[in-house]
């Protein structure tokens, strides 16, 4: 219970940082992904099913507020957590070459995937100009950011499986 | 532990589940109005106190850092200057775009069109778009203020956007340089229309798509005022949205497209305006009173 009510937490602080705080940082209108990191983290450290689980609720939130199509971020998200949490089992904890990895494949595909729906769809096929523009700008805010954002998320992750056990 | 085995459902099921209810939901977005409908309530009580709080915060740091650049009478007359000067952008706006209709009109014996006084209201932005692909933003006013979808959005006497959601306590606001935005403009000195519509790939130089102008006598130059136009379903006519910066002629060599600045810094907005008069109703209320 104590588990869910922390993880519920994590969601909503990230969701309204992201929407808050990273924009006023922004550089060249490029904020990074913190719902990346976060569905992916799980993904990995917890495996599967919390991964999909924090991975919608993550998206819904996106859907609710500034989404056109209810259900197209949790979708995406959730895909995110699940497919991270296939790595659950060669995660080690000192390791954080494969976090890293994980997580900017996540972000890549998330970028690569929002494209492909909501742009390609409507006929836009400038996409190296989408590339260059924004997905990789995204992707090295958020490698970035994964560097202090993980640190965090990993320990609040210790605690909770210390006090749990 | 024993009892949350018995119960244990493999993942992959939820995964199924969770995919098949979101492809319902998007296609029922999609297909009808549903917006969430209760979501909108619940992650009201929730989320927006706290993202009032951080904004509020927010602004509270940044009063602070300009009370050190400058006194703070000289602010809080500025800023009552400024509101002057948007209300009075937004009042010659109606006056130029009166004039050049009463040229066309007064030969026109019946055709009595008048202005009714929009009401406005005040609200913060106090979310952007998480995503860096689409510019949305929320602002704390919502339903319980008298916001609906479709109310246009303003700010420095300039077109923002359209509200496109609403929950208790918030609404969502469609930017005109969003990638989906599609706005009916016309041309203010000689009312050809055209359309304004946001493009990503555009929105680096801080410009916007102009499309389909007319422009038979080549009279429009840089620098002309682009307003919202009266065909528009949703916008309210007359609204400033921009200035001409570029045009090039199409190669149906029969209409002109190219570039528009907006009149409105959408990288600092932190105040609007939204017109509560729906451009349907004030065409009612007209209807009736004739």
């Amino acid at each position: 219970m104590k588990r869910k009510i922390v993880t519920a937490l994590m969601i909503l602080i990230s969701f309204l940082l992201q929407s808050t705080v990273f924009k006023a940082l922004s550089i060249g209108s490029i904020s990074p992904n913190l719902l990346v990191v976060l569905t992916s983290s799980f993904g990995f450290m917890r495996g599967k099913k919390e991964g999909l689980w924090v991975g919608f609720f993550c998206g819904l939130l996106e859907d609710i507020f500034y989404g056109r199509l209810l259900g197209m971020h949790a979708v995406m998200y959730m895909y995110i957590g699940y497919v991270n949490g296939y790595f659950n089992r060669i995660f080690y904890e000192e390791d954080i070459k494969l976090p890293i990895f994980l997580i900017s494949v996540s972000e890549l595909a998330y970028g690569l995937g929002t494209y492909a729906v909501m742009f390609l769809m409507r006929s836009r096929f400038a996409f190296f100009y989408y590339l260059w523009r924004i997905i990789l700008p995204e992707l090295v805010y958020t490698i970035i950011l994964t560097l202090v954002f993980y640190r965090i998320i990993y320990t609040v992750n210790r605690r909770l499986e210390n006090s749990s056990t | 532990m024993k009892r949350r085995d018995r119960f244990h459902i493999p993942s992959k099921y939820i995964l199924a589940a969770l995919t098949f209810l979101c492809i319902g939901t998007m296609f029922l977005s999609f297909l009808t109005d549903f917006d969430g409908g209760p979501l909108n309530t619940v992650s009201n009580y929730i989320l927006i106190p706290i993202q009032k709080g951080i904004n509020a915060a927010g602004a509270w740091g940044r009063s602070r850092v300009d009370d050190l650049e400058d006194l703070r009478a000289v602010r809080s007359e500025n800023e009552a200057l400024r509101a002057q000067v948007a209300e009075l952008t937004l009042e010659n706006n109606t006056l130029l775009q009166e004039r050049y209709e009463l040229e066309d009109l007064r030969e026109l014996l019946n055709l009595e069109e008048e202005y009714s006084e929009l009401n406005t209201m005040a609200a913060n932005v106090i979310g952007k778009d998480s995503g860096n692909w689409f510019d949305m933003f929320i602002i704390d006013r919502g339903s319980n203020d008298g916001i609906q979808v479709d109310m246009n959005v303003i700010a420095d006497g300039g077109l923002v956007g359209i509200v496109t959601k609403v929950g208790p306590d918030w609404a969502q606001v469609r930017s005109i340089i969003d990638d989906m935005s599609n706005v009916s403009a016309m041309i203010l000195k000689n009312s050809d229309l055209c359309y304004v519509r946001g493009d990503l790939e555009m929105m680096t130089e801080g410009t916007l798509q102009l499309n389909e102008l007319r422009d038979a006598d080549d009279e429009v130059e840089q620098g002309d005022k682009v307003v919202t136009s009266h065909t528009s379903a949703k916008f309210h006519k007359g609204i400033l949205i921009g200035y001409v910066n570029e045009l090039t002629m199409d190669a149906n060599n029969l209409t002109k497209s190219g570039s528009l600045t907006p009149a409105v810094d959408f990288e600092h907005l932190t105040t609007v305006l939204v017109i509560t008069d729906l451009k349907q109703q004030v065409d009612a209320e007209a209807t009736e009173s004739e």
